[in-house]
């Protein structure tokens, strides 16, 4: 399709005007600037953003001589999605306030979610403890001391039942923040549906299912990556077909921010990863145009407010731009980058934690400016504890005086056509895409995770950023600046050291009253699909509805798929 | 020991936790003051840690851990590098660890704990004042 430049609005209109306002720059600089330089210096040599892009003193046209409106920005709703992926965005309706939440057991959570949903979040997001996530029951050795800390315990199919007690699955849409074992907690949520007389096509969620940052970032793993991806597809085969209003997979940039990523390498390594999927969807026969209206995304929202902004429409793009360019989906929704978003958590301080309130404020605006479709404020005391109810309320009052007091929602991406964010949405797609380039030569994410590519850029990246603090070129309010003496903190969250023994008591009673030999059959069968290529749904369905455990499933996968050793970095 | 030797640091994270940047930024930081630093990598066991310091003849243990289970795993990490016979070894811990959770880990032989916000530059002074002194 030839491409029309339009000349309205940011490009200058001819070779004279851009001459022109060269010169008046020029003179500027050497004038009026000099003039206050010499009086008072800039506070930094040079100004960069956590990506390392250069920060203009002030951006104008010349910043964005070849943006093009229709070409590059568009319309929201159309292609390339630069300004957002509705066309009404936030004048319909506001994001999903959907806080993540879980601790201890399903019923302690079962209680904060009902809290939460009544002090007016518009989504459910479970938090799962670590032997969940790593597919270990509560009573094995291994989850000793961890039950129940990180997020809620789920041992089997009667847990979820508790945790959604009392809440509607055809009326709430729910995110699961679960890997490796995404299918198993996916096939239980299932089942709760199937109990509560709601079918699983009319279920509303994401699974989160996203194996390729465990490895690089997060260390959730269990299997190694060629069985992961099977898993993996298998889920976007099943819930093409049975459950169409799940998001199947959120392809996340968060915890690679967190581990210490810039900007642009969280862009970069997120939809590097987001290539890998949908490669291996592709590879496993699976049409993309079936599957990717369903992929969704997961980012951060940091401290640089400017930045993250532009962030956020770069990757809209670049996203966009790959889907039709590279694999030729022809659905629009195909080439929607939708996601949800985490205020950073690493950004927030134990020192003087109500600061922390106004961080996440600024990062919320910075999330809805660049036109999330969800997200998660962090509690102020983030760095020291899980959330109280108090703690989590006031997250969650920072989302809904955005929403209705600041007026931000009410035209859609209003930072559009400013230069310096257009000078900035150029940049950060200009070097994700360099980064993804560099990731296909090293033979794709898995590739480039295997060779501890994508690892190393992490670090280097956290380690800068730590020296920036120490020698105090960077400022941490109440950290490294603005410090003062502090009592310890009071009435954080605990959680009751008791919780797992309490879940081994509750796992004898389930083995006790269950059909067991059912259990026995459906997990044969479970070995028997493993070991071939038969979608693992179904199987993994039928052993859940039997009361099989989480633990005893993922005991059979272990042992069919043997698990990932990480190279020593 | 010579001051031309260099201190050997073990820095492990036990048990299911997979936030490891801070304990790759404090490793850097320790190899940049000169020190010889194994990282275990993630999912030690306390058993693993402890075989881990005595076959690297380590002088200090850095345990990093956020997930909560510090009570729990910090102290069997103690107890087992002192079974094998290593009762000079060093053994400090990073992470998120409530204050009210620290005089217990140093009643469990656990010499410093270090917050959230601490510079790396302590780390590498506390670990120079206090190899050795037990």
């Amino acid at each position: 399709m030839p491409e029309t430049r339009s000349k309205g609005g940011l490009a200058l209109s001819d070779h004279e005007e851009r001459a022109r306002l060269e010169s008046e720059v020029r003179k500027w600089e050497g004038g009026p600037v000099a003039k206050t330089l010499t009086r008072n210096p800039e506070r930094k040599e040079s100004f960069v953003t956590t990506s390392g892009i250069e920060i203009p003193r002030v951006a104008t046209p010349l910043d964005v001589q070849d943006l093009d409106y229709l070409n590059d920005l568009g319309l929201p709703g159309e292609y390339p999605f630069t300004r957002g992926v509705q066309p009404t965005m936030y004048r319909g309706r506001f994001w999903t306030m959907r806080q993540y939440a879980g601790f201890a057991t399903a019923e302690e959570s079962n209680r904060r979610y009902k809290y939460l949903l009544e002090q007016g979040q518009t989504g459910l997001s479970v938090a799962f403890d670590l032997p969940t996530q790593i597919g270990y029951d509560s009573d094995h050795p291994l989850a000793e001391g961890e039950v129940g800390k990180v997020g809620v315990a789920i041992d089997s199919l009667r847990d979820m039942e508790i945790l959604f007690d009392g809440i509607p699955l055809d009326k709430v849409s729910t995110s699961m923040t679960i890997n490796a074992p995404a299918a198993v907690l996916l096939a239980m949520y299932i089942a709760v549906g199937e109990k509560q007389g709601v079918p699983s096509e009319k279920l509303n969620g994401t699974i989160q299912n996203d194996v390729l940052k465990e490895y690089a970032a997060r260390g959730t793993y269990i299997f190694p990556p060629k069985p992961s991806m099977r898993l993996i597809t298998d889920i976007f085969e099943y819930c093409a077909k049975h459950v169409p209003e799940f998001n199947t997979i959120s392809i996340s940039g968060y915890h690679i921010r967190e581990a210490g990523a810039t900007a642009v390498q969280e862009v970069a390594f997120t939809l590097a990863d987001g290539i890998a999927y949908v490669e291996a969807a592709i590879k496993a026969g699976l049409d993309v145009d079936s599957f990717a209206p369903r992929l969704s995304f997961f980012f951060n929202s940091h401290l640089d407010f400017l930045e993250e902004i532009a962030k956020f429409r770069a990757a809209r793009r670049l996203w966009a731009k790959i889907m039709k360019e590279r694999f030729h989906a022809q659905n629009p929704r195909s080439l929607m980058l939708r996601f949800h978003t985490q205020t950073a958590g690493v950004t927030l301080t134990a020192q003087q934690p109500f600061n922390n309130i106004i961080r996440v404020a600024m990062q919320t605006m910075a999330a809805v400016l660049g036109g999330t479709q969800s997200l998660h404020t962090n509690s102020y005391d983030e760095a020291l504890a899980l959330p109280t109810e108090e703690s989590v309320r006031i997250a969650l009052r920072t989302q809904q005086i955005v929403a209705y007091e600041s007026g931000i929602g009410d035209t859609v991406d209003p930072l559009a056509g400013s230069y310096y964010i257009e000078y900035l949405t150029n940049e950060i797609e200009r070097r994700a895409l360099e980064y993804i380039n560099k990731i296909d030569d090293l033979g794709g994410a898995v590739a480039a995770i295997e060779k501890g590519y994508i690892q190393n850029e992490i670090q280097e990246s956290a380690y800068r950023y730590q020296k920036e603090i120490e020698s105090g070129q960077r400022v941490v309010v109440g950290v490294n600046r603005f410090q003062m003496e502090e009592d310890p903190p009071k009435n954080l969250l605990r959680v009751d050291p008791e919780v797992g023994v309490r879940q081994a008591e509750k796992l004898k009673k389930l083995r006790a009253e269950r059909d067991n030999d059912r259990v026995r059959e459906t997990l044969r069968a479970l070995k028997q699909a493993a070991q071939g290529d038969a979608n693992l749904m179904p199987v993994i369905l039928d052993a859940v509805r039997v009361y099989a455990t989480l633990g005893e499933i993922c005991g059979v996968l272990r042992e069919v798929f043997g698990e990932y050793e990480a190279a020593a970095l | 020991m010579s001051s031309e030797q260099k201190i050997r640091v073990l820095i492990a994270k036990p048990g299911l936790d997979g936030h490891d940047r801070g304990a790759k930024v404090v490793a850097r930081a320790l190899r940049d003051a000169g020190m010889e630093v194994i990282y275990t990598g993630l999912r030690q066991t306390p058993e693993q840690i402890a075989e881990a310091a005595l076959q690297e003849d380590v002088q200090v243990v850095g345990l990093s851990i956020l997930s909560g289970a510090h009570n729990h795993l910090f102290p069997r990490v103690v107890k087992l590098l002192r079974e094998k016979g290593m009762n000079d070894v060093l053994v400090i811990g990073g992470g998120v660890i409530p204050q009210d959770d620290i005089p217990g880990l140093k009643e469990a032989g656990v010499a410093e704990i270090f917050t959230p916000g601490t510079p790396t530059a302590e780390i590498v002074k506390y670990i120079r004042e206090h190899v050795g002194n037990r």
